[in-house]
């Protein structure tokens, strides 16, 4: 771990500017933070708390959403009545991560902004892109097995390893920044990136910006949803493959259908023309194996990851069965329905 | 008059350590707080193989705090010769020695350590060592290693291992059998992966003697390692392990964070403490990797007619760790026509290690698959399959047992579980989405008994302490010991202290093998017995000599704080009132179990071992592959029970490790950089709460005097063997999938 100083500024005007050089970090619940300072991984020289700040609410919004403070805990989160009887899926994401502990010192801006879990990012002895741009990537030809299979590139492959952002990602929720040029909104599917050749950079927050909010647009998909995780335990450890889904069903016809992916790519994956595929079909084995192959097009192994194409597919129509029965993924009975 | 009741073996004490533990008073090796402490932080090596350049150290000592460095360059002497690397477990070859050279023989090797003030000081600074090598190549593949197996000659085998011993003609009775089965079996690599991490507490007296606090299954075998290898002489090291925080193995042999902390130690002549990170704790001990081709030969009625085997475990360059792997497939079955071949493969990483029934993990869980596989091509129950091909002796070692209850154990277990409603097809059992298999599997393992000595000391306030070497490295050895000795002079186990842990103790082996309740306890009853003959002879002095009559302590009961005779109840002496009339303010005591000349020749013409039948019931997603185990009934026959609810911890904890070897626990290697990648608790898979659901155990009765001299066989072992099997045999019986390639994650069943 390097040497650091540390800050914890009381309002968020002076939080960005600590915040804004190059060698700061912002430092929530820590939870993966410090981790990655244990590990050498991390480095900043200034550590700017930001845990005095103003961003602990949970709020309505005028347009009938609902704000999701950037340090309100992953627990209060999910298990905020509002959140559990409108957005479901976003609580159900929650619970599927991690552990109580850590979802209680977890950040909904921390979260969002976790790192990925690839073996190699972790260890400094390894060459790695994202850690040290140009140094190569260790994981391609390596042991791939928590690997992306969608959206790589030759510089990464790694895939971005939260629960909640692939929920966010399915309700296409909003980012709400602040930063040195004011304030911004991002769109869910615009704040994290594809690898690229910028594999370092993981999401577009520019230097200095501070998530404040996460905004849960009206429409919850509250009835017909659900998050289904498959890892290599049952509990604590990160998806392997894993699928939210909201439906709107009506007449018994698919009216809308929201799908995003986990695990499988360095941003939560989704794609309008999988869901497209369901709009006024009935639920059904065949209208979700197609929505799956289409969300799934493209997609390549590495090796020790091939399986999750197959996983991936099965994983999409279980997935979409469960919502449109209107059976979510229970993430306490850890039994898969 | 009755006699009073008594707390002793066979209850379900609970252990006695237990308040320390949940409280934090109980204290680990990093633990210890010693006066002007140094913190030591070890660098690694980035690279597999080769040698060190130049380790460049400016930066890292231009860190405030920093103290000193020590690598290769600059490290006290150690001993040159490998004999002086003193190890009870010792494997041939060359041990390793941290610092020794410039070599690397394996990533993530202890190169150099930063000693500071602070803790962070040394950490932060231990990042700033820069380190040039001379790159090798290497080869940590085990496929790849395979061709260079070898069988190591006479002289340089481990002295733990049994070679199989052939009988009939097994080629030709497979060749010539109606049912065959012939297949390869795989084990990946697994770490110990204990709690607690290394360390080494070193405590510099300043006068020439040392005492450290060192994670380690025998405190012993570490002192006689440090007073050798780094000359400091057998009086001046003391080593304390009071509280092990899990072995498993891999704490058996000393680490080399014991090198690295006591070479600091040495060259500041300071108190020094060094801890291994997580990470580091995969540069070590593991459970080999194996591959096993089985080939099975059976009867038209299902009756075996040949078992071949030919086993292949993975070990280091620079020492030969050997397994018995092949042997348990032997010895489980009547069997007439049996053959088995053994070799071990180098490859570049640390020695592999004695892990939780280590070869009887491997070999007889292995086997046990294809045993099933066979029954189903017998078209037999697997159950009914394995009893009728049931060996009442050792079927290798043509010897009979000292007690054998796996018969027992698989009716209760069979019984218990309802396996008599098992639909025989697989897949014919489904529940929603989920299939549901029944397997079952049989479990092996050795029933060892050490020479160990142990002390007793009764004060006349009553209270009796016990003392031994021996380690408790969560086994339940303090709760064993108290309970033998309660037993032995029916003292209430609240009068009774246990000490262990300590190398100034009485002799004691490493705790491993399971032989640690038999022998330790054995022990702890001895002394106990000679402070009995004491309290006997000052009895002489009580009023009314009511023992006047009695010559030997076996004609006494031990009860309630008394002596009393048997058969006559009224005839009783308190044992403070003999110490008293005896004129004694205190009784002490030592003495050493060993097997004596009868067990001797037991030892050389009975096979000893624990014998387990386990059922399983897995529930697997027909589409996704996930897979629940949702029932497990183990029924295990090892002897007499000292205490059932510290027993049925240990077997609990078997059979969790054993459904994570089944399904979860696996060391990837990195074929290109040459070491293992996933090496933390985030990707280092073992089973979590979610994983583990009904575990039911059973005790079956094997009265068995000759085995050990209580009658006990050891638990800490047996839990774990086969549990994996009988996993996938229940996941083959639900799905019709067999994988042979251990753990079974989904890929492997999607594959299928
Ligand atoms: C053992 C373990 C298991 C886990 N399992 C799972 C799992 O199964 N599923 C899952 O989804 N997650 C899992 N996690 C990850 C966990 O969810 C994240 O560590 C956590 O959400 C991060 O939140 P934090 O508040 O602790 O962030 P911190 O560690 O404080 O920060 C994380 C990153 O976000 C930045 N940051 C924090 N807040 C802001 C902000 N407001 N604006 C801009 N940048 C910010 C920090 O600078 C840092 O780079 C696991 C973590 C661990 C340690
Ligand atoms: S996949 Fe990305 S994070 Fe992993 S080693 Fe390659 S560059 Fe680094």
């Amino acid at each position: 771990m390097i040497r650091f100083d540390y800050t914890r500024p009381g309002d968020i005007d002076a939080a960005i500017r600590s915040g804004t050089p190059v060698d700061a970090a912002y430092l929530a619940g820590g939870t993966n933070l410090v981790d990655l300072m244990k590990e050498n991984v991390a480095r900043p020289l200034k550590v700017v708390d930001i845990n005095r700040l103003p961003l602990t609410g949970i709020t309505e919004l005028g347009d009938g959403g609902l704000r999701l403070g950037a340090l309100v805990t992953n627990s209060q989160t999910a298990y905020n009545e509002q959140v559990q009887r409108r957005y479901p899926v976003v609580a159900s994401a929650i619970l599927a991560g991690a552990s109580p502990q850590l979802r209680n010192a977890a950040t909904n801006g921390g979260n969002i902004n976790q790192r990925t879990r690839c073996y190699y990012f972790y260890d400094t002895d390894t060459p790695c892109n994202k850690r040290q741009p140009g140094q190569g990537c260790g994981a391609i030809g390596g042991f791939t097995r928590i690997h992306a299979i969608l959206g790589a590139s030759e510089q990464c492959i790694a895939t971005h390893p939260s629960d909640l952002c692939v929920a966010l990602a399915a309700l296409e929720a909003k980012v709400q920044v602040t930063g040195p040029d004011g304030d911004r909104e991002i769109a869910f599917a615009e704040y994290h990136r594809l690898p690229g050749d910028e594999p370092w950079a993981d999401n577009t927050l520019r230097p200095g910006e501070l998530v404040t909010a996460i905004d849960l647009p009206p429409k919850g998909f509250a009835t017909n949803y659900t998050y289904l995780k498959l890892r290599d335990r049952r509990s604590y450890a990160f998806a392997l493959v894993s699928i939210a889904v909201g439906l709107r069903l009506e007449e018994g016809k698919i009216a809308e259908a929201r799908i995003a992916m986990g695990g499988v790519a360095h941003k939560p994956w989704r794609r309008r023309e999988a869901e497209e595929l369901l709009v006024e079909r009935e639920p059904g084995h065949a209208s979700f194996d197609e929505a799956a192959r289409a969300l799934l097009a493209g997609a390549v192994g590495q090796g020790a990851n091939d399986f999750k194409i197959e996983l991936g597919r099965r994983g999409i129509i279980r997935a979409l069965a469960q919502a449109a029965a209107g059976t979510p993924q229970s993430q306490t009975d850890k039994r898969i329905a | 008059m009755n006699a009073p009741q008594k707390v002793g073996i066979g209850t379900p004490l609970s252990r006695v350590d237990g308040v320390a533990k949940v409280t934090g008073t109980a204290k680990y090796a990093a633990e210890y707080r010693v006066p002007d402490m140094l913190y030591g932080v070890t660098v690694v090596s980035a690279i597999a193989k080769g040698r060190i350049v130049t380790l460049n150290e400016e930066a890292a000592r231009a860190v405030p705090g920093v103290i000193d460095i020590i690598s290769h360059l600059n490290r006290p002497k150690h001993a040159w010769f490998n004999r002086s690397w003193k190890d009870e477990l010792k494997i041939p070859g060359e041990p390793f020695k941290a610092f020794h050279d410039d070599r690397i023989q394996f990533a993530a090797q202890p190169i150099a350590v930063v000693v500071a003030k602070t803790f962070e000081a040394a950490r932060f600074a231990a990042t700033l060592v820069d380190v040039k090598y001379e790159t090798e190549p290497h080869n940590i593949d085990f496929e790849t290693s395979l061709a260079e197996k070898f069988m190591p000659g006479v002289g340089h085998r481990r002295n733990t291992y049994h070679p199989p011993k052939d009988h009939g003609d097994a080629e030709r009775a497979f060749g010539e059998a109606p049912l065959q089965h012939a297949a390869e079996y795989h084990l990946a690599v697994e770490h110990q992966m204990q709690m607690e991490m290394h360390a080494s507490t070193v405590h510099w007296h300043g006068d020439g003697t040392v005492t450290i606090y060192d994670k380690v299954q025998g405190s012993q075998t570490s002192k006689e390692l440090v007073a050798s290898a780094f000359g400091l002489g057998e009086k001046n090291v003391r080593v304390v392990n009071a509280f092990v925080g899990g072995g498993f193995g891999g704490a058996l042999r000393p680490q080399w964070q014991l090198h690295v902390a006591t070479m600091a130690a040495i060259h500041l002549q300071r108190s020094v403490r060094v801890v291994m990170t997580r990470s580091q704790m995969f540069s070590h001990a593991h459970r080999p990797e194996c591959t096993y081709q089985i080939r099975l030969g059976a009867a038209a009625d299902g009756k075996l007619v040949a078992v071949l085997g030919d086993a292949t475990t993975s070990t280091s360059r620079f020492e030969s760790n050997m397994e018995d792997i092949v042997t348990w497939g032997m010895m489980n079955y009547a069997c007439s026509n049996i053959q088995g071949s053994y070799a071990i493969a180098p490859r570049d990483t640390y020695t592999s290690a004695d892990m939780r029934a280590p070869g009887a993990a491997t070999g007889m869980t292995l086997f046990e698959i294809a045993i099933d596989e066979l029954a189903y091509k017998a078209g037999a129950d697997p159950l009914a399959f394995r009893l009728l091909n049931y060996s009442d002796i050792d079927n290798m070692n043509r010897k009979p047992f000292t007690s054998k209850a796996l018969r027992e154990a698989c009716h209760e277990g069979a019984e218990r579980f309802g396996w008599a409603k098992r639909s025989p097809e697989p897949r014919s059992m489904k529940e929603g989405r989920e299939l549901i298999g029944w397997g079952v599997a049989t479990g092996l393992w050795e029933a060892n008994f050490m020479k160990t000595s142990a002390s007793a000391k009764l004060s006349a306030d009553g209270h009796l302490e016990v003392a031994s070497a021996a380690s408790d490295i969560g086994t339940g050895t303090y709760t064993v010991m108290v309970q033998v000795a309660a037993d032995t002079l029916g003292l209430l186990p609240e009068s009774i202290t246990a000490r262990l842990g300590d190398s100034d103790l009485p002799t004691a082996p490493v705790e491993g093998g399971s032989w640690g309740a038999a022998s330790t306890g054995a022990a702890v009853q001895l002394a106990c017995q000679t402070i009995a003959k004491k309290l006997l002879k000052a009895a002489g002095g009580v009023e009314g000599r009511p023992f006047h009559d009695v010559s030997s302590i076996d004609e006494l009961e031990f009860a309630g704080g008394y002596m009393i005779r048997r058969g006559d109840p009224t005839r009783r002496v308190g044992l403070l009132d003999a110490m008293r009339a005896g004129g004694l303010d205190v009784i002490e005591a030592q003495e050493t179990a060993s097997p004596g000349i009868g067990g001797m020749i037991s030892l050389a013409t009975k096979a000893r071992n624990t014998h387990s039948a386990v059922f399983v019931e897995a529930r697997v997603d027909e589409e996704l592959d996930q897979v629940r185990i949702t029932r497990v009934v183990i029924a295990v026959a090892a002897g007499r029970i000292i205490n059932p609810k510290t027993a049925r911890s240990q077997i609990l904890g078997g059979v969790v490790m054993g459904i994570g070897m089944a399904l979860h626990e696996e060391t990837a290697p990195d074929k290109t950089l040459g070491k293992w990648i996933n090496h933390s608790f985030g990707e280092y898979h073992v089973p979590a709460h979610a994983d583990i659901e009904d575990i039911e155990v059973i005790f079956v009765d094997e009265p068995d005097p000759e085995v050990t001299p209580l009658g006990v066989k050891g638990l800490g072992e047996i839990g774990i063997v086969s549990v994996a099997a009988a996993v996938v045999n229940a996941i083959y019986h639900a799905t019709g999938k067999r994988v042979r390639s251990l753990p079974v994650t989904v890929d492997k069943l999607l594959a299928v």
